[in-house]
């Protein structure tokens, strides 16, 4: 389990990158849904996030970009404590969310990964059928209502826009579906216990271009409902399809702002070359 | 290098050439107006068929650029303002092509107290500096030269709603001179609108150097 260290004005030395500006002044002090505040992470000695401060609003889709081992999946995984079983991990600081600090000891932390979804690079569905994959997350939760699992599967498979396609099927093993269909059914299955918000660790680097459009479209259509968190190396797909950016370099925060800002005129240099190609 | 770059060298190089090349065509449609020498008119006319081909190369190879490389930041505004600044400096070379084309259709040289009184020279002058801090601002990336253009075009502008005005008077003092005058006017106007040109490839360059749009931009 992760050792919380309670923070200090000594110990803090967290990268200062200011908030993006907020379009709708009537929604400033309510705004942020995420916050960090000087979080830094170790992996025994190795220090992968060297103080990070970001405030994510709410709907909004937001990309971390950066090179391979940035720190930006360990900083994703942060939000529905993923990290707390890896060996020789520890961190410091603090990560709200609505307000409360998700590393407190009190913390129920099944309760925070049914608010906090996940859904990762290589489609993983259980090999069960597609409903069971769907309503597995509704059946542990001890629901046993039939009406209500079979409402919210149905939901959640139109919401992940794959109800048309396997309606007719339902009973069919989820492993026998295409691999864009297989993360949308994952998305499905993450949609399905109600989280509010979304984290996707590069959830399109193994589908083909059609099924990466389709899911594109979904995380779009989902922002309505659900505040998303994606890490992508896809350049493109980030400029695509979030609001905001979010650029790391060797555990530190380099650059945060509006998507277009960052994918137009970066401010800093490190952030352009890398968006350019030309890192290295 | 990167492949990137490679290709951004290329393209800038032919945006240098076609500015070059816009620049002589200005150049020459002046002197073969003022000194009425049908010769260098000509040549004016000729070297058009250049600047087109040239243009469509350009855009060719941009469409390449954007297509193939996907831009951003830095890159995609450089291929914006390329884009822009070419589109600007065709437009150049058919005003001298049009002013060449007057020449010849004028068939007269121009009475020098007419050349003195629209300020001609001057005209011609601002213009040809205008043109040499297009050249280092594009070539040395500088911002400063960039923004010496929008000075030199109000002078143009000025110089420009002064011809009217003198027209009116001398055409009465000289109705001889009528045709004269009416192809002075035409043609002021075509340097007029050469000094709005330079003044968007002015824009062009200092969005792609310093990322700021200055378009349709009104003073509060």
């Amino acid at each position: 389990m992760a050792k919380e260290i309670e923070i200090t004005m000594e110990n803090i030395k967290s990268t200062k990158i200011d908030s993006p500006e907020i379009v709708d002044e009537s929604t400033q002090q309510n705004a942020s849904r995420i916050e960090t505040k000087g979080v830094k992470v170790w992996y025994d000695d190795f220090m992968a996030i060297k103080g990070i401060d970001m405030v994510i609003k709410p709907n909004t889709i937001t990309a971390f970009i950066g090179p391979s081992g940035c720190g930006k999946s360990t900083f994703l995984r942060l939000f529905n404590r993923m990290n707390d079983y890896v060996e020789g991990f520890k961190m410091e600081g603090k990560i709200k969310i609505d307000g409360d600090n998700i590393y407190k000891k009190k913390v129920n932390v099944e309760q925070l990964r049914k608010e906090i979804g996940m859904v990762f690079q290589k489609p993983n569905p259980f090999p069960k059928s597609i409903f069971d994959n769907v309503a597995y997350g509704l059946q542990i939760q001890g629901i046993k209502d039939k009406k209500l699992i079979n409402e919210r599967v149905e939901k959640a498979l139109k919401q992940a826009d794959l109800w048309e396609e396997v309606k007719d099927n339902l009973k069919k093993s989820a492993l026998a579906l295409s691999g864009g269909q297989q993360q949308r059914l994952c998305i499905a299955r993450t949609l399905a216990v109600q989280p509010s918000i979304l984290l996707m660790d590069e959830p399109t680097s193994a589908l083909d271009p059609i099924s990466t459009a389709k899911i594109e479209e979904l995380i779009h259509h989902l922002k309505e409902e659900y505040t998303i968190i994606i890490v992508t190396h896809n350049m493109q797909q980030a400029s695509r399809i979030s609001d905001y950016t979010a650029f790391f370099y060797l555990g530190e925060l380099i650059e945060y702002d509006k998507t277009r800002k960052i994918f137009t005129n970066p401010e800093k240099k490190q952030t352009e070359n890398y968006i350019t190609g030309r890192f290295g | 290098m990167i492949n990137i770059e490679e290709q951004r060298v290329t393209l800038s190089k032919i945006g240098e050439e076609m500015l070059n090349l816009c620049q002589n065509q200005v150049e020459q449609s002046f002197e073969a107006f003022i000194t009425f020498d049908t010769d260098i008119a000509e040549e004016v006319i000729l070297k058009e068929n250049r600047i087109n081909a040239l243009d469509l190369k350009i855009e060719r190879d941009l469409d390449n650029f954007i297509a193939l490389n996907n831009p951003v930041a830095t890159d995609l505004r450089f291929a914006l303002a390329l884009l822009k600044i070419n589109y600007n400096l065709e437009r150049i070379g058919d005003q001298a092509f049009d002013i060449a084309n007057h020449t010849i259709d004028l068939n007269q040289k121009l009475a020098p107290e007419l050349v003195e009184k629209l300020q001609f020279k001057v005209m011609f002058e601002t213009l040809e500096s205008m043109f040499k801090d297009i050249v280092t601002a594009y070539t040395d990336e500088n911002l400063k030269a960039a923004r010496k253009v929008f000075k030199k075009d109000k002078v143009i502008n000025q110089i420009n709603a002064n011809t009217f005005i003198v027209v009116e008077e001398e055409v009465t003092k000289n109705p001889a001179l009528v045709k004269q005058y009416l192809m002075a006017l035409v043609v002021m106007k075509k340097y007029e609108k050469i000094g709005d040109l330079l003044k968007n490839i002015s824009e062009s360059i200092i969005y792609y150097i310093d990322a700021k749009i200055l378009k349709h931009k009104k003073k509060k």
